[in-house]
Protein backbone atom coordinates (compact mmCIF):
# COMPACT_ATOMS: atom_id res chain seq x y z
CA UNK A 1 0.00 0.00 0.00
CA UNK A 2 1.48 3.74 -0.90
CA UNK A 3 0.29 5.90 1.91
CA UNK A 4 0.10 9.98 2.14
CA UNK A 5 -0.63 10.99 5.23
CA UNK A 6 -1.05 15.49 5.34
CA UNK A 7 0.12 17.15 8.82
CA UNK A 8 -0.08 20.25 10.30
CA UNK A 9 2.16 21.92 12.78
CA UNK A 10 -0.32 23.93 15.14
CA UNK A 11 -0.10 25.06 18.60
CA UNK A 12 -0.41 22.50 21.68
CA UNK A 13 -4.29 22.47 22.92
CA UNK A 14 -3.12 23.87 25.76
CA UNK A 15 -1.88 27.06 24.60
CA UNK A 16 -3.23 30.47 26.15
CA UNK A 17 -3.92 32.20 23.28
CA UNK A 18 -2.53 35.99 23.05
CA UNK A 19 -3.07 37.99 19.76
CA UNK A 20 -0.11 39.37 18.22
CA UNK A 21 0.41 43.11 17.26
CA UNK A 22 -0.64 42.83 13.79
CA UNK A 23 -3.91 42.29 15.66
CA UNK A 24 -4.61 39.30 13.60
CA UNK A 25 -2.71 36.39 14.38
CA UNK A 26 -1.39 34.21 17.35
CA UNK A 27 1.46 35.89 19.44
CA UNK A 28 3.63 32.39 19.15
CA UNK A 29 5.92 33.83 21.50
CA UNK A 30 6.48 30.65 24.52
CA UNK A 31 3.93 28.94 22.51
CA UNK A 32 4.95 25.21 22.06
CA UNK A 33 3.48 23.29 18.53
CA UNK A 34 3.13 19.66 18.06
CA UNK A 35 1.86 17.81 15.27
CA UNK A 36 -1.85 18.06 14.75
CA UNK A 37 -3.61 15.23 16.94
CA UNK A 38 -5.91 14.55 14.39
CA UNK A 39 -3.00 13.73 11.98
CA UNK A 40 -1.69 11.61 14.64
CA UNK A 41 -4.81 9.64 13.91
CA UNK A 42 -3.72 9.61 10.47
CA UNK A 43 -0.20 8.80 10.79
CA UNK A 44 -1.06 6.06 13.02
CA UNK A 45 -3.67 4.62 10.73
CA UNK A 46 -1.30 4.74 7.62
CA UNK A 47 1.12 2.78 9.97
CA UNK A 48 -1.00 -0.20 10.45
CA UNK A 49 -2.59 -0.26 7.08
CA UNK A 50 1.47 -0.39 5.72
CA UNK A 51 2.67 -3.37 8.85
CA UNK A 52 -0.65 -5.11 7.63
CA UNK A 53 0.22 -5.21 4.11
CA UNK A 54 3.52 -5.95 5.31
CA UNK A 55 5.16 -3.80 2.48
CA UNK A 56 4.48 -0.20 1.22
CA UNK A 57 5.08 2.91 1.83
CA UNK A 58 3.85 5.91 4.08
CA UNK A 59 4.79 9.65 2.83
CA UNK A 60 3.97 12.76 5.45
CA UNK A 61 3.18 16.12 3.43
CA UNK A 62 2.96 19.45 5.21
CA UNK A 63 2.10 22.84 3.95
CA UNK A 64 4.19 24.97 6.31
CA UNK A 65 6.85 27.26 7.55
CA UNK A 66 10.73 26.02 7.91
CA UNK A 67 9.48 24.96 11.30
CA UNK A 68 7.13 22.29 10.04
CA UNK A 69 10.45 20.16 9.60
CA UNK A 70 10.29 18.94 13.07
CA UNK A 71 6.10 18.02 12.77
CA UNK A 72 7.47 16.33 9.66
CA UNK A 73 10.27 14.65 11.85
CA UNK A 74 7.51 13.63 15.06
CA UNK A 75 5.57 11.73 11.81
CA UNK A 76 8.92 10.25 10.77
CA UNK A 77 9.93 8.38 14.05
CA UNK A 78 6.26 7.45 14.46
CA UNK A 79 7.41 5.12 11.34
CA UNK A 80 6.57 7.30 8.28
CA UNK A 81 9.12 6.72 5.39
CA UNK A 82 9.05 10.13 4.18
CA UNK A 83 8.47 13.61 4.41
CA UNK A 84 7.82 16.61 2.19
CA UNK A 85 7.67 20.16 3.00
CA UNK A 86 5.73 22.54 0.77
CA UNK A 87 6.81 25.57 2.72
CA UNK A 88 5.54 28.92 2.79
CA UNK A 89 6.34 32.07 4.95
CA UNK A 90 2.98 31.44 5.90
CA UNK A 91 0.24 29.14 6.19
CA UNK A 92 -2.94 30.61 4.32
CA UNK A 93 -5.79 31.13 5.85
CA UNK A 94 -7.78 29.51 3.00
CA UNK A 95 -7.99 26.29 3.00
CA UNK A 96 -8.84 25.64 -0.47
CA UNK A 97 -4.80 27.30 -1.05
CA UNK A 98 -3.32 24.64 0.95
CA UNK A 99 -5.92 22.16 -0.98
CA UNK A 100 -4.47 22.98 -4.21
CA UNK A 101 -1.07 22.58 -3.35
CA UNK A 102 -0.78 19.08 -1.61
CA UNK A 103 -3.33 18.04 -4.85
CA UNK A 104 -0.43 19.01 -7.33
CA UNK A 105 2.05 17.11 -5.33
CA UNK A 106 0.11 14.26 -4.72
CA UNK A 107 -1.26 14.34 -7.94
CA UNK A 108 0.86 11.98 -9.84
CA UNK A 109 1.86 9.90 -6.84
CA UNK A 110 -0.21 6.72 -7.39
CA UNK A 111 -1.16 6.65 -3.56
CA UNK A 112 -4.06 3.84 -2.59
CA UNK A 113 -5.03 5.98 0.31
CA UNK A 114 -4.67 9.60 1.43
CA UNK A 115 -5.19 10.46 5.12
CA UNK A 116 -5.93 14.27 6.16
CA UNK A 117 -7.24 14.94 9.97
CA UNK A 118 -10.67 15.83 10.37
CA UNK A 119 -9.97 19.52 11.00
CA UNK A 120 -6.81 21.04 12.36
CA UNK A 121 -7.17 22.27 16.02
CA UNK A 122 -6.11 26.02 15.28
CA UNK A 123 -8.52 26.68 12.36
CA UNK A 124 -10.50 24.41 12.76
CA UNK A 125 -11.74 23.98 9.04
CA UNK A 126 -12.75 21.01 8.56
CA UNK A 127 -12.32 21.15 4.85
CA UNK A 128 -8.77 20.75 3.60
CA UNK A 129 -9.35 16.92 3.24
CA UNK A 130 -12.59 17.02 1.16
CA UNK A 131 -11.16 20.15 -1.35
CA UNK A 132 -8.15 17.98 -1.76
CA UNK A 133 -10.31 14.95 -2.87
CA UNK A 134 -12.28 17.21 -4.77
CA UNK A 135 -8.88 18.73 -6.82
CA UNK A 136 -7.59 14.90 -7.28
CA UNK A 137 -11.00 13.68 -8.35
CA UNK A 138 -11.40 10.96 -5.80
CA UNK A 139 -14.01 9.71 -3.17
CA UNK A 140 -13.75 11.09 0.46
CA UNK A 141 -15.03 10.17 3.47
CA UNK A 142 -14.54 12.50 6.40
CA UNK A 143 -14.23 11.95 10.31
CA UNK A 144 -13.86 8.26 10.42
CA UNK A 145 -14.07 6.39 13.29
CA UNK A 146 -13.66 2.90 11.68
CA UNK A 147 -12.11 1.79 8.24
CA UNK A 148 -11.59 -1.78 6.75
CA UNK A 149 -10.25 -1.59 3.27
CA UNK A 150 -10.22 -4.81 1.05
CA UNK A 151 -10.49 -5.50 -2.23
CA UNK A 152 -10.25 -2.06 -3.52
CA UNK A 153 -12.87 -0.96 -1.46
CA UNK A 154 -13.29 0.53 1.89
CA UNK A 155 -16.07 0.54 4.92
CA UNK A 156 -15.82 3.13 7.05
CA UNK A 157 -18.33 4.51 10.03
CA UNK A 158 -18.85 8.34 10.75
CA UNK A 159 -20.80 10.03 13.33
CA UNK A 160 -23.82 12.48 12.77
CA UNK A 161 -26.17 13.58 14.82
CA UNK A 162 -27.86 10.96 16.95
CA UNK A 163 -26.54 7.79 14.97
CA UNK A 164 -23.58 6.66 12.93
CA UNK A 165 -23.54 6.39 9.03
CA UNK A 166 -21.44 3.37 7.43
CA UNK A 167 -20.22 4.82 3.96
CA UNK A 168 -18.81 2.26 1.29
CA UNK A 169 -16.11 3.73 -1.21
CA UNK A 170 -14.10 2.34 -3.92
CA UNK A 171 -10.57 3.08 -3.59
CA UNK A 172 -8.24 5.17 -4.25
CA UNK A 173 -9.53 7.45 -1.68
CA UNK A 174 -9.23 10.47 0.51
CA UNK A 175 -10.29 9.83 4.00
CA UNK A 176 -10.29 12.07 7.12
CA UNK A 177 -9.76 10.69 10.57
CA UNK A 178 -11.86 11.31 13.74
CA UNK A 179 -10.57 10.73 17.37
CA UNK A 180 -11.62 6.99 18.16
CA UNK A 181 -10.45 5.70 14.99
CA UNK A 182 -6.85 3.96 16.70
CA UNK A 183 -4.78 4.74 19.61
CA UNK A 184 -1.50 6.95 18.41
CA UNK A 185 1.75 5.40 19.27
CA UNK A 186 4.58 7.22 21.09
CA UNK A 187 7.54 7.89 19.03
CA UNK A 188 10.41 5.02 20.62
CA UNK A 189 13.77 6.62 20.68
CA UNK A 190 14.51 4.28 17.90
CA UNK A 191 12.70 5.59 16.00
CA UNK A 192 13.45 9.08 16.72
CA UNK A 193 17.25 8.24 15.79
CA UNK A 194 15.93 6.59 12.30
CA UNK A 195 13.98 10.01 11.71
CA UNK A 196 17.00 11.84 11.23
CA UNK A 197 17.93 10.25 8.04
CA UNK A 198 14.92 9.58 6.60
CA UNK A 199 14.15 11.72 3.20
CA UNK A 200 12.42 14.99 3.82
CA UNK A 201 12.62 17.07 0.64
CA UNK A 202 11.52 20.95 0.94
CA UNK A 203 9.56 22.47 -1.93
CA UNK A 204 8.20 26.13 -2.19
CA UNK A 205 4.00 26.41 -1.45
CA UNK A 206 1.91 27.54 -4.06
CA UNK A 207 -1.49 27.79 -3.62
CA UNK A 208 -2.98 29.89 -6.13
CA UNK A 209 -5.27 32.74 -5.45
CA UNK A 210 -6.11 33.41 -1.91
CA UNK A 211 -9.96 33.97 -1.50
CA UNK A 212 -9.91 34.74 2.28
CA UNK A 213 -8.60 37.48 4.12
CA UNK A 214 -7.66 38.00 7.75
CA UNK A 215 -8.79 41.06 8.85
CA UNK A 216 -8.60 40.55 12.64
CA UNK A 217 -8.38 38.29 15.85
CA UNK A 218 -9.76 38.93 18.90
CA UNK A 219 -10.64 37.42 22.34
CA UNK A 220 -14.20 36.30 23.47
CA UNK A 221 -15.50 37.33 26.13
CA UNK A 222 -14.55 35.91 29.24
CA UNK A 223 -17.28 34.45 30.99
CA UNK A 224 -18.08 36.05 34.23
CA UNK A 225 -17.30 33.98 37.01
CA UNK A 226 -20.28 32.71 38.52
CA UNK A 227 -20.68 32.42 42.30
CA UNK A 228 -21.24 29.21 45.01
CA UNK A 229 -24.71 28.32 45.60
CA UNK A 230 -23.58 26.64 48.53
CA UNK A 231 -22.15 22.89 49.77
CA UNK A 232 -23.49 19.51 49.54
CA UNK A 233 -26.84 18.38 48.27
CA UNK A 234 -28.63 21.10 51.01
CA UNK A 235 -27.87 24.09 47.83
CA UNK A 236 -29.68 21.90 45.97
CA UNK A 237 -33.09 23.73 46.23
CA UNK A 238 -31.18 27.11 45.76
CA UNK A 239 -29.65 25.99 42.33
CA UNK A 240 -32.60 25.15 41.10
CA UNK A 241 -34.56 28.63 42.52
CA UNK A 242 -31.83 30.37 41.06
CA UNK A 243 -31.63 28.46 37.48
CA UNK A 244 -36.09 29.43 37.21
CA UNK A 245 -35.96 32.84 38.60
CA UNK A 246 -32.80 34.32 37.48
CA UNK A 247 -31.18 32.44 35.00
CA UNK A 248 -34.81 31.52 33.66
CA UNK A 249 -33.48 28.03 31.91
CA UNK A 250 -36.23 25.87 33.52
CA UNK B 1 -25.74 39.05 -8.24
CA UNK B 2 -27.48 39.92 -5.04
CA UNK B 3 -29.41 36.75 -4.21
CA UNK B 4 -28.22 33.78 -1.37
CA UNK B 5 -28.57 30.09 -2.20
CA UNK B 6 -29.50 28.47 1.34
CA UNK B 7 -28.39 24.90 1.42
CA UNK B 8 -30.68 22.74 4.08
CA UNK B 9 -30.96 19.78 5.18
CA UNK B 10 -33.08 16.64 5.21
CA UNK B 11 -32.86 13.12 6.86
CA UNK B 12 -35.56 10.72 6.33
CA UNK B 13 -37.71 12.71 3.82
CA UNK B 14 -38.15 15.63 6.82
CA UNK B 15 -36.42 19.05 6.94
CA UNK B 16 -33.90 19.71 9.82
CA UNK B 17 -34.43 22.15 12.67
CA UNK B 18 -30.99 23.59 11.54
CA UNK B 19 -32.25 24.47 8.19
CA UNK B 20 -34.23 27.55 9.71
CA UNK B 21 -31.05 28.75 11.16
CA UNK B 22 -29.48 28.38 7.71
CA UNK B 23 -32.57 30.62 5.99
CA UNK B 24 -32.01 33.02 8.82
CA UNK B 25 -28.31 33.45 8.25
CA UNK B 26 -29.08 33.48 4.37
CA UNK B 27 -31.94 36.23 5.18
CA UNK B 28 -29.41 38.32 6.52
CA UNK B 29 -27.20 38.52 3.80
CA UNK B 30 -29.90 39.04 1.13
CA UNK B 31 -31.02 41.83 3.34
CA UNK B 32 -27.81 43.86 3.21
CA UNK B 33 -27.36 42.68 -0.69
CA UNK B 34 -31.38 43.98 -1.14
CA UNK B 35 -31.63 40.43 -3.27
CA UNK B 36 -33.62 36.98 -2.70
CA UNK B 37 -33.00 33.76 -0.22
CA UNK B 38 -33.68 30.83 -2.75
CA UNK B 39 -33.89 27.53 -0.43
CA UNK B 40 -32.43 24.50 -1.97
CA UNK B 41 -32.80 20.72 -0.55
CA UNK B 42 -31.93 17.50 -2.92
CA UNK B 43 -34.00 14.87 -1.68
CA UNK B 44 -35.57 11.46 -3.11
CA UNK B 45 -38.97 12.93 -2.87
CA UNK B 46 -40.36 16.33 -1.23
CA UNK B 47 -39.62 16.77 2.27
CA UNK B 48 -42.15 17.52 4.89
CA UNK B 49 -41.41 21.06 6.66
CA UNK B 50 -39.78 22.24 3.72
CA UNK B 51 -42.99 24.54 3.39
CA UNK B 52 -42.14 26.59 6.80
CA UNK B 53 -39.04 28.09 5.31
CA UNK B 54 -41.21 30.61 3.58
CA UNK B 55 -42.14 31.16 7.09
CA UNK B 56 -37.78 32.10 8.04
CA UNK B 57 -37.66 34.45 5.10
CA UNK B 58 -36.88 32.43 1.80
CA UNK B 59 -38.47 33.23 -1.38
CA UNK B 60 -38.39 30.63 -3.04
CA UNK B 61 -37.71 26.68 -2.04
CA UNK B 62 -36.72 24.28 -4.58
CA UNK B 63 -36.74 20.94 -3.89
CA UNK B 64 -34.61 18.84 -6.25
CA UNK B 65 -35.67 15.42 -6.59
CA UNK B 66 -33.51 11.89 -7.24
CA UNK B 67 -33.33 8.43 -7.05
CA UNK B 68 -29.97 8.59 -5.34
CA UNK B 69 -30.60 11.05 -2.48
CA UNK B 70 -32.63 9.36 0.03
CA UNK B 71 -30.14 9.35 2.27
CA UNK B 72 -26.66 11.12 1.95
CA UNK B 73 -25.05 11.10 -0.80
CA UNK B 74 -22.03 14.05 -0.77
CA UNK B 75 -20.76 13.35 -4.28
CA UNK B 76 -24.40 13.86 -6.26
CA UNK B 77 -25.60 16.21 -3.58
CA UNK B 78 -22.25 18.52 -3.97
CA UNK B 79 -22.81 18.31 -7.75
CA UNK B 80 -26.14 19.53 -7.71
CA UNK B 81 -25.47 22.27 -5.26
CA UNK B 82 -22.51 23.55 -6.56
CA UNK B 83 -24.50 23.42 -10.22
CA UNK B 84 -27.29 25.68 -9.16
CA UNK B 85 -24.81 27.69 -7.44
CA UNK B 86 -22.99 28.26 -10.18
CA UNK B 87 -25.97 28.93 -13.09
CA UNK B 88 -27.54 30.95 -10.50
CA UNK B 89 -25.05 32.93 -10.16
CA UNK B 90 -25.67 33.52 -6.49
CA UNK B 91 -23.58 36.02 -4.58
CA UNK B 92 -23.44 33.88 -1.24
CA UNK B 93 -24.13 29.81 -0.53
CA UNK B 94 -25.19 29.20 3.03
CA UNK B 95 -24.75 25.79 4.09
CA UNK B 96 -24.80 24.14 7.96
CA UNK B 97 -21.89 23.41 10.21
CA UNK B 98 -23.37 20.24 10.97
CA UNK B 99 -21.95 16.64 10.40
CA UNK B 100 -23.25 16.29 6.95
CA UNK B 101 -22.53 19.98 6.72
CA UNK B 102 -18.97 20.13 7.30
CA UNK B 103 -18.70 17.15 4.99
CA UNK B 104 -20.72 19.26 2.26
CA UNK B 105 -19.20 21.94 1.95
CA UNK B 106 -16.25 22.04 0.96
CA UNK B 107 -16.54 19.79 -1.74
CA UNK B 108 -19.29 22.33 -3.19
CA UNK B 109 -16.43 25.33 -2.63
CA UNK B 110 -14.29 23.01 -4.28
CA UNK B 111 -16.00 22.41 -7.26
CA UNK B 112 -16.82 26.24 -7.68
CA UNK B 113 -13.18 26.91 -7.04
CA UNK B 114 -13.98 29.04 -4.20
CA UNK B 115 -12.81 29.30 -0.72
CA UNK B 116 -14.96 28.60 2.42
CA UNK B 117 -15.51 29.95 5.65
CA UNK B 118 -16.14 27.78 8.22
CA UNK B 119 -18.72 27.11 11.20
CA UNK B 120 -19.03 30.98 11.42
CA UNK B 121 -20.61 32.26 14.42
CA UNK B 122 -21.76 35.40 12.18
CA UNK B 123 -21.78 36.87 9.27
CA UNK B 124 -22.73 39.77 7.29
CA UNK B 125 -21.30 42.61 4.44
CA UNK B 126 -19.29 45.24 4.86
CA UNK B 127 -19.42 47.24 1.61
CA UNK B 128 -19.41 44.82 -0.97
CA UNK B 129 -17.52 41.84 0.83
CA UNK B 130 -19.06 39.01 2.76
CA UNK B 131 -17.51 38.89 6.41
CA UNK B 132 -17.72 36.50 9.04
CA UNK B 133 -16.43 35.29 12.25
CA UNK B 134 -15.59 31.74 13.72
CA UNK B 135 -13.99 30.47 16.60
CA UNK B 136 -10.26 29.12 16.13
CA UNK B 137 -8.01 27.71 18.16
CA UNK B 138 -10.75 25.47 20.56
CA UNK B 139 -13.16 29.20 21.19
CA UNK B 140 -9.54 30.36 22.62
CA UNK B 141 -9.84 33.23 19.83
CA UNK B 142 -12.37 34.50 17.42
CA UNK B 143 -10.80 35.59 13.50
CA UNK B 144 -12.60 37.87 11.65
CA UNK B 145 -11.91 37.37 7.99
CA UNK B 146 -13.37 38.93 4.48
CA UNK B 147 -14.60 36.70 2.13
CA UNK B 148 -13.33 37.37 -1.21
CA UNK B 149 -14.09 34.51 -3.68
CA UNK B 150 -17.79 34.75 -5.30
CA UNK B 151 -19.93 33.34 -4.17
CA UNK B 152 -18.71 32.97 -1.05
CA UNK B 153 -19.50 29.86 0.77
CA UNK B 154 -20.24 29.96 4.21
CA UNK B 155 -21.50 27.42 7.13
CA UNK B 156 -23.36 28.01 10.20
CA UNK B 157 -22.35 27.05 13.51
CA UNK B 158 -25.62 25.05 14.78
CA UNK B 159 -27.39 26.68 17.51
CA UNK B 160 -25.62 30.29 16.96
CA UNK B 161 -28.28 31.98 14.60
CA UNK B 162 -31.49 32.08 16.38
CA UNK B 163 -34.14 31.60 13.55
CA UNK B 164 -36.44 34.78 13.09
CA UNK B 165 -39.39 34.86 11.73
CA UNK B 166 -39.92 36.71 8.36
CA UNK B 167 -42.73 35.56 6.38
CA UNK B 168 -42.61 36.15 2.62
CA UNK B 169 -44.90 34.99 -0.31
CA UNK B 170 -42.53 31.78 -0.86
CA UNK B 171 -42.47 29.78 -4.29
CA UNK B 172 -41.98 26.13 -4.23
CA UNK B 173 -41.01 24.32 -6.69
CA UNK B 174 -39.66 20.35 -7.12
CA UNK B 175 -37.33 19.70 -9.79
CA UNK B 176 -36.41 16.02 -10.88
CA UNK B 177 -32.87 15.74 -11.36
CA UNK B 178 -30.59 12.55 -12.99
CA UNK B 179 -27.55 13.40 -11.26
CA UNK B 180 -25.54 10.16 -9.98
CA UNK B 181 -25.11 9.34 -6.56
CA UNK B 182 -21.99 9.04 -6.64
CA UNK B 183 -19.53 7.05 -5.49
CA UNK B 184 -19.83 7.27 -1.70
CA UNK B 185 -22.92 6.00 -0.45
CA UNK B 186 -24.20 5.92 2.90
CA UNK B 187 -25.07 1.91 3.03
CA UNK B 188 -26.84 2.12 6.90
CA UNK B 189 -27.15 4.58 9.20
CA UNK B 190 -26.99 3.55 12.77
CA UNK B 191 -29.80 5.63 14.84
CA UNK B 192 -29.34 6.04 18.57
CA UNK B 193 -31.86 4.68 20.36
CA UNK B 194 -35.78 6.31 19.63
CA UNK B 195 -35.78 9.29 22.01
CA UNK B 196 -31.80 10.15 22.75
CA UNK B 197 -30.51 13.63 21.67
CA UNK B 198 -27.46 14.07 20.55
CA UNK B 199 -25.53 16.17 23.17
CA UNK B 200 -24.44 18.95 20.46
CA UNK B 201 -28.11 19.53 19.67
CA UNK B 202 -29.65 18.97 23.28
CA UNK B 203 -31.08 22.24 25.03
CA UNK B 204 -30.01 20.48 28.14
CA UNK B 205 -26.20 18.25 28.33
CA UNK B 206 -25.71 16.93 31.44
CA UNK B 207 -21.60 16.01 31.20
CA UNK B 208 -20.39 13.85 33.75
CA UNK B 209 -16.26 12.79 34.05
CA UNK B 210 -13.91 11.05 35.98
CA UNK B 211 -15.72 11.64 39.74
CA UNK B 212 -18.43 9.52 38.48
CA UNK B 213 -15.74 6.76 39.72
CA UNK B 214 -17.04 4.05 37.63
CA UNK B 215 -19.30 3.54 34.57
CA UNK B 216 -22.35 1.94 36.09
CA UNK B 217 -22.49 5.36 38.20
CA UNK B 218 -23.95 7.72 34.70
CA UNK B 219 -27.05 6.08 35.67
CA UNK B 220 -27.28 8.92 38.23
CA UNK B 221 -26.78 11.34 35.19
CA UNK B 222 -29.25 9.48 33.10
CA UNK B 223 -31.94 9.64 35.88
CA UNK B 224 -31.50 13.14 36.25
CA UNK B 225 -31.41 13.72 32.22
CA UNK B 226 -34.85 12.20 32.25
CA UNK B 227 -36.02 14.28 34.75
CA UNK B 228 -36.03 16.73 31.95
CA UNK B 229 -38.04 14.93 30.21
CA UNK B 230 -36.72 14.31 26.59
CA UNK B 231 -35.11 17.72 26.47
CA UNK B 232 -31.21 16.97 27.82
CA UNK B 233 -28.58 14.53 26.55
CA UNK B 234 -25.66 12.96 28.92
CA UNK B 235 -22.11 14.27 27.83
CA UNK B 236 -18.86 12.62 28.88
CA UNK B 237 -15.29 14.34 29.02
CA UNK B 238 -12.56 12.83 27.22
CA UNK B 239 -11.21 10.46 30.25
CA UNK B 240 -14.24 8.83 31.03
CA UNK B 241 -14.43 7.94 26.90
CA UNK B 242 -10.68 7.50 26.64
CA UNK B 243 -11.93 4.58 29.71
CA UNK B 244 -14.48 3.15 27.58
CA UNK B 245 -17.36 4.36 29.95
CA UNK B 246 -19.22 6.15 27.15
CA UNK B 247 -19.13 6.58 23.20
CA UNK B 248 -17.14 8.91 21.24
CA UNK B 249 -20.10 10.85 19.95
CA UNK B 250 -20.98 11.88 23.84
CA UNK B 251 -17.55 13.39 24.18
CA UNK B 252 -17.66 17.28 24.78
CA UNK B 253 -14.48 19.20 24.17
CA UNK B 254 -11.61 19.91 21.59
CA UNK B 255 -11.38 16.46 20.42
CA UNK B 256 -14.96 16.50 20.93
CA UNK B 257 -18.13 17.62 19.71
CA UNK B 258 -19.05 21.67 20.33
CA UNK B 259 -22.26 22.28 22.35
CA UNK B 260 -24.01 25.74 23.17
CA UNK B 261 -27.32 24.26 24.53
CA UNK B 262 -29.18 26.60 27.32
CA UNK B 263 -27.97 24.68 30.28
CA UNK B 264 -24.80 22.82 30.85
CA UNK B 265 -24.38 20.65 33.96
CA UNK B 266 -20.37 19.36 34.63
CA UNK B 267 -20.45 17.10 37.19
CA UNK B 268 -17.32 15.71 38.38
CA UNK B 269 -15.69 17.09 35.36
CA UNK B 270 -12.01 19.11 36.83
CA UNK B 271 -13.08 21.57 33.48
CA UNK B 272 -10.09 21.41 31.46
CA UNK B 273 -9.04 24.16 28.98
CA UNK B 274 -9.74 21.04 26.29
CA UNK B 275 -12.94 20.21 27.88
CA UNK B 276 -13.87 24.36 28.28
CA UNK B 277 -13.15 24.29 24.74
CA UNK B 278 -16.53 22.60 24.10
CA UNK B 279 -18.82 23.53 26.35
CA UNK B 280 -17.90 27.68 27.09
CA UNK B 281 -20.86 29.29 25.02
CA UNK B 282 -23.24 27.44 26.64
CA UNK B 283 -25.89 29.63 28.33
CA UNK B 284 -26.03 29.08 31.47
CA UNK B 285 -23.51 26.44 33.25
CA UNK B 286 -23.75 24.55 36.14
CA UNK B 287 -20.81 22.97 38.13
CA UNK B 288 -20.74 20.05 40.82
CA UNK B 289 -17.55 19.25 41.92
CA UNK B 290 -16.13 18.27 45.52
CA UNK B 291 -12.84 20.12 45.05
CA UNK B 292 -13.70 23.67 45.45
CA UNK B 293 -10.30 25.13 43.17
CA UNK B 294 -11.26 22.88 40.06
CA UNK B 295 -10.88 24.74 37.08
CA UNK B 296 -14.69 24.50 35.89
CA UNK B 297 -16.10 27.01 38.46
CA UNK B 298 -13.99 29.29 36.78
CA UNK B 299 -16.55 29.73 34.06
CA UNK B 300 -19.81 28.39 36.49
CA UNK B 301 -22.52 30.78 36.46
CA UNK B 302 -23.73 28.26 39.36
CA UNK B 303 -21.53 26.32 41.36
CA UNK B 304 -22.23 23.19 44.30
CA UNK B 305 -19.20 22.61 46.10
CA UNK B 306 -19.71 18.43 46.96
CA UNK B 307 -19.98 15.15 46.68
CA UNK B 308 -22.00 14.47 43.29
CA UNK B 309 -22.95 10.89 45.16
CA UNK B 310 -25.46 12.95 47.71
CA UNK B 311 -25.97 16.55 45.40
CA UNK B 312 -27.21 14.65 41.68
CA UNK B 313 -29.81 12.25 43.35
CA UNK B 314 -31.17 15.34 45.22
CA UNK B 315 -31.10 17.50 42.38
CA UNK B 316 -33.19 14.92 40.27
CA UNK B 317 -35.77 14.78 42.64
CA UNK B 318 -36.17 18.77 43.21
CA UNK B 319 -35.57 18.68 38.75
CA UNK B 320 -38.63 16.09 38.74
CA UNK B 321 -40.63 18.26 41.58
CA UNK B 322 -40.63 21.68 40.20
CA UNK B 323 -41.35 20.06 37.06
CA UNK B 324 -44.24 18.22 38.41
C1 LIG C 1 -5.03 17.12 22.59
C2 LIG C 1 -5.99 16.94 23.74
C3 LIG C 1 -7.33 16.98 23.47
C4 LIG C 1 -8.26 16.81 24.53
N1 LIG C 1 -9.60 16.88 24.23
C5 LIG C 1 -10.49 16.79 25.24
C6 LIG C 1 -11.90 16.88 24.99
O1 LIG C 1 -12.34 17.01 23.84
N2 LIG C 1 -12.75 16.81 26.03
C7 LIG C 1 -12.32 16.64 27.33
O2 LIG C 1 -13.16 16.58 28.24
N3 LIG C 1 -11.01 16.52 27.59
C8 LIG C 1 -10.08 16.58 26.59
N4 LIG C 1 -8.76 16.41 26.88
C9 LIG C 1 -8.39 15.92 28.23
C10 LIG C 1 -8.34 16.99 29.31
O3 LIG C 1 -7.06 17.57 29.31
C11 LIG C 1 -8.62 16.35 30.69
O4 LIG C 1 -7.68 15.33 30.92
C12 LIG C 1 -10.02 15.76 30.85
O5 LIG C 1 -11.00 16.68 30.42
C13 LIG C 1 -10.26 15.42 32.32
O6 LIG C 1 -11.48 14.74 32.47
P1 LIG C 1 -12.28 14.80 33.85
O7 LIG C 1 -12.61 16.20 34.15
O8 LIG C 1 -13.40 13.83 33.71
O9 LIG C 1 -11.27 14.15 34.89
P2 LIG C 1 -10.42 14.80 36.03
O10 LIG C 1 -9.59 15.91 35.54
O11 LIG C 1 -9.76 13.67 36.73
O12 LIG C 1 -11.51 15.46 36.99
C14 LIG C 1 -12.39 14.76 37.80
C15 LIG C 1 -13.10 15.77 38.67
O13 LIG C 1 -14.09 15.12 39.46
C16 LIG C 1 -14.10 15.69 40.74
N5 LIG C 1 -14.66 14.68 41.65
C17 LIG C 1 -14.11 13.51 42.02
N6 LIG C 1 -14.94 12.84 42.83
C18 LIG C 1 -16.05 13.61 42.99
C19 LIG C 1 -17.24 13.46 43.73
N7 LIG C 1 -17.50 12.37 44.46
N8 LIG C 1 -18.14 14.45 43.68
C20 LIG C 1 -17.91 15.57 42.94
N9 LIG C 1 -16.79 15.75 42.22
C21 LIG C 1 -15.86 14.78 42.25
C22 LIG C 1 -12.67 16.04 41.01
O14 LIG C 1 -12.58 17.08 41.99
C23 LIG C 1 -12.18 16.50 39.64
O15 LIG C 1 -12.33 17.89 39.50
C24 LIG C 1 -7.82 16.58 25.85
C25 LIG C 1 -6.44 16.52 26.11
C26 LIG C 1 -5.53 16.70 25.07
C27 LIG C 1 -4.07 16.66 25.39
N1 LIG D 1 -0.94 23.26 6.21
C1 LIG D 1 -1.30 21.98 6.06
N2 LIG D 1 -0.41 21.06 5.64
C2 LIG D 1 -0.75 19.76 5.47
N3 LIG D 1 -1.96 19.28 5.74
C3 LIG D 1 -2.88 20.14 6.17
C4 LIG D 1 -2.61 21.53 6.35
N4 LIG D 1 -3.74 22.13 6.78
C5 LIG D 1 -4.68 21.16 6.89
N5 LIG D 1 -4.17 19.97 6.52
C6 LIG D 1 -4.84 18.65 6.54
O1 LIG D 1 -6.23 18.86 6.48
C7 LIG D 1 -6.85 18.46 7.69
C8 LIG D 1 -8.01 19.38 8.00
O2 LIG D 1 -7.53 20.68 8.27
P1 LIG D 1 -8.46 21.97 8.27
O3 LIG D 1 -9.30 21.90 7.06
O4 LIG D 1 -7.49 23.11 8.26
O5 LIG D 1 -9.25 21.94 9.56
C9 LIG D 1 -5.73 18.41 8.71
O6 LIG D 1 -6.02 17.52 9.76
C10 LIG D 1 -4.57 17.95 7.84
O7 LIG D 1 -4.63 16.55 7.62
Amino acid sequence: MKIAVCIKRVPDSETRVKVANDGRSLDEAGVKFILNPYDEFAVEEALRRKEAAGAGEVAVIAVGTAASQETIRTALAMGADRGVLLQADAVPADGLAVARALAAELQDGGYDLILCGKMAIDDQSYQVGPMLAERLGLPCVTAVTTLSLEGGKGVAEREIEGGVEVVEFPLPAVVTADKGLNEPRYPALKGIMAAKKKPLAVKPFDGGTVGVAVTGMGLPAERQEGRIVGEGAAAVPELVRLLREEAKVL
Amino acid sequence: MSHVLAVVEQRDGALRKVSHEVVTGARRLADALGGEVHALIVAAAPVTGAEALAGFGADRVVTATGDGFARYAPEGMAAIIAERARDGGYRAVVCAATATGKDLAPRVAAKLDVSLAADVTDVGMDGAAVVVTRPVYAGKANLRLSVTAAPAVVSLRPNVFTPVERPRAGTAETIAVSTAAGRVTVREVKAAAAGTLDVAEAPIVVSGGRGLKEPENFKLLEELAAAFGGQAAVGASRAVVDAGWRAHGDQVGQTGKTVSPNLYFAVGVSGAIQHLAGMRTSKVIVAINKDKDAPIFKVADYGIVGDLFEVVPRLTEEIRRVRG
